[in-house]
């Protein structure tokens, strides 16, 4: 054990962690209001990862314009997802199992579009720094890598400065907290929704940007994308600090399983942890567990 | 002949959605992972017709309990937990493509290269009676007790409860049901293409198999039974590709969700009385307030 390999895999770990994190925001962003899963949420990180592919590729733009562009178009789709295939179930307050088919569908929906016109090869991103390692103690670490773990840390501050400190903010924690009470005190609880699903969707275009560069932008993205509720489960559903803290121990667990352990391992390992904290943690870390609302 | 084949695989996969249907439809827990069980079944049966020389009409009960049984090793720390609904979508979802990991390495399975070969077992006539047993065996099992509870379960879960039904029991008992009809479906499927392999059995097939109930109606048997025929029939006439096909299985599933979660059937079922029953109230008035049925 040396120590410059450990503190690449500890990088390489908060890396991933910090991209999972985004993703468990999203994830756990939509069920604090809606209280429940919503699947369609890998589809849209997957078509944002295709968004920000085309975006450098064929437009030839820079990261952060791509970053942008992803952004936006993430955050649409996912206002569009609400608006086509929830906010009628919401209005009919339909049981949480129909919302889950409902995003089941959308899910099937989007990734099959996508095979059916875009196909289902690997799209490599454009190279994006001239060397793409940096040597800091010893270890090459990704410059990728270091860039995703402070973008992370920047937007996730900025999303809890937002929704701790601003009176849209304030709004959504109410909505979360108990959407009926809050609508009566004058929430409007239609726009308050769009919004985060909107939120969600700009943590999707981040999220789904770094994984395209990391891992390539396919249709099949779905089974990392599953991994955002792998780690909102562990830090608990609805919880924001818990997907933060989630994600980065989910990240750097794979990310040492992998390289001390097996690589091949690593997928039935995070699942194993979610089967684990399913049973035995339900509440994750941080979140209190919420039973099913009749 | 071509027609016969279709109609085989309507019935094969009628047989499974009736089995998920007793399971989503009537306790209201949704599984994205029955096509492992459809799995299990089929390489149980293909492995005791194939491996061990087993008569047919002994394998396929066999693989019936087996798909249960392996539907107890996810159903008990689950359903014990009293997992929230989606918690245990996404265990199932896990547990299928587990169960998929595992067909590719077992030895006696053969790997992913899977196993061919298979004798023809599922004919017509063959199918058509497990078929009628299974809905008749389903029928029986919606009406009786279980079937009762599994309903008020369904309804809600912790009323249910306080009336004294064992949540755990029931549920485990309705897993352990539609495994075993997807467990023969599985079967059916191995003795009908006579060629399995793992990746026949994956996370598409199981949301298949749930669109088909949910497109059928939760809460009715003949409706999932006229669904799996619709969603095998119409692509075969249609002669649609595979995508295609499951883009518009996705569009399907949202707008039943939004514009008719009932499905096509609703909480009725199917039946002559039924048809003349609809017949003679179209022409008296409905302006009476409550609904027909």
């Amino acid at each position: 054990m040396n120590f410059s390999l450990i503190f690449q895999t500890l990088v390489t770990g908060l890396a991933i962690g910090g991209i999972y994190s985004l993703m468990a925001v999203g994830y756990s962003l939509i069920f604090s209001i809606l209280n429940f899963s919503n699947f369609a949420y890998g589809m849209v990180i997957m078509l944002a990862s295709f968004m920000g592919y085309f975006a450098m590729s064929k437009l030839h733009v820079g990261m952060g314009v791509a970053l942008f562009l992803a952004m936006i178009g993430a955050g649409a789709l996912s206002f569009f997802n609400e608006r086509v295939a929830y906010s009628s179930l919401r209005k009919r307050h339909a049981p949480p199992l129909y919302f889950m088919i409902s995003a089941m569908g959308t899910a099937i929906f989007l990734e099959n579009m996508v095979y059916a016109t875009i196909g289902s090869q690997y799209n490599a991103y454009p190279q994006i720094f001239e060397v793409p390692t940096v040597t800091i103690f010893g270890a090459s670490l990704g410059k990728m890598d270091l860039f995703a773990i402070v973008f992370s840390v920047i937007a996730i501050y900025g999303l809890n400065y937002f929704i701790q400190h601003t009176r849209t903010g304030i709004s959504i924690r109410a909505a979360s907290y108990d959407s009926t009470v809050a609508e009566i005190n004058g929430v409007n609880l239609g726009a308050v929704i769009g919004l985060v699903f909107v939120l969600a969707g700009l943590f999707a275009g981040i999220s789904g940007v770094f994984l395209g560069i990391k891992y390539m932008a396919y249709p099949n993205m779905g089974w990392i994308t599953n991994k955002a509720y792998v780690a909102a489960v562990i830090g608990g559903l609805g919880s924001l600090p818990g997907a933060v803290v989630g994600g980065i121990i989910l990240g750097v667990l794979e990310s040492f399983v992998s390289v001390y352990v097996s690589s091949t391992l690593r997928d039935v390992f995070s699942f194993g942890t979610l089967i684990i904290f399913l049973v035995f943690m339900p509440s994750g870390l941080f979140g209190k567990y919420l039973e099913e609302k009749v | 002949m071509y027609i016969q084949v279709v109609i085989i695989l309507c019935m094969i996969n009628a047989i499974s959605a009736v089995g998920l249907a007793v399971f989503t439809g009537f306790t209201g827990l949704m599984s994205l992972g029955h096509a492992a069980f459809m799995a299990v079944g089929a390489y149980t049966c293909a492995i005791a017709t194939k491996t061990f020389g087993i008569p047919f009409i002994i394998a396929l009960p066999m693989s019936a309990l087996m798909a249960g049984l392996v539907s107890l090793i996810i159903g008990i720390p689950t359903l014990r937990a009293k997992l929230r609904s989606d918690y245990f979508t996404i265990a199932t979802l896990g547990f299928g493509e587990a169960m998929r990991v595992i067909l590719e390495n077992l030895p006696i399975t053969n790997g992913a290269r899977g196993m061919a070969g298979l004798a023809h077992y599922s004919v017509l006539p063959t199918v058509t009676v497990i078929f009628v047993i299974v809905v008749f065996f389903t029928k029986n099992f919606i009406f009786s007790r279980y079937g009762r509870m599994a309903v008020a379960i369904r309804e809600d879960h912790i009323a249910a409860e306080m009336a004294g039904i064992n949540l755990f029991q029931v549920r485990l008992r309705s897993l352990f049901y539609s495994a075993a009809c997807a467990g023969i479906g599985g079967a059916l499927m191995a003795h009908h293409i006579r060629f399995i392999q793992p990746n026949m059995f994956t996370n598409v097939q199981s949301t298949l198999l749930t669109a088909t109930v949910v497109a059928g109606g939760m809460g009715s048997i003949t409706g999932p039974i006229i669904a799996a025929f619709i969603f095998v029939m119409v692509p075969e006439v249609l002669r649609v590709a595979e995508m295609w096909r499951l883009v518009a299985y996705g569009a399907l599933l949202v707008a039943i969700m939004v514009l008719r979660p009932q499905g096509i059937m609703g909480y009725r079922e199917f039946s002559i009385n039924g048809i003349i029953r609809y017949f003679r109230n179209l022409g008296t008035k409905q302006d009476k307030g409550g609904t027909v049925s």
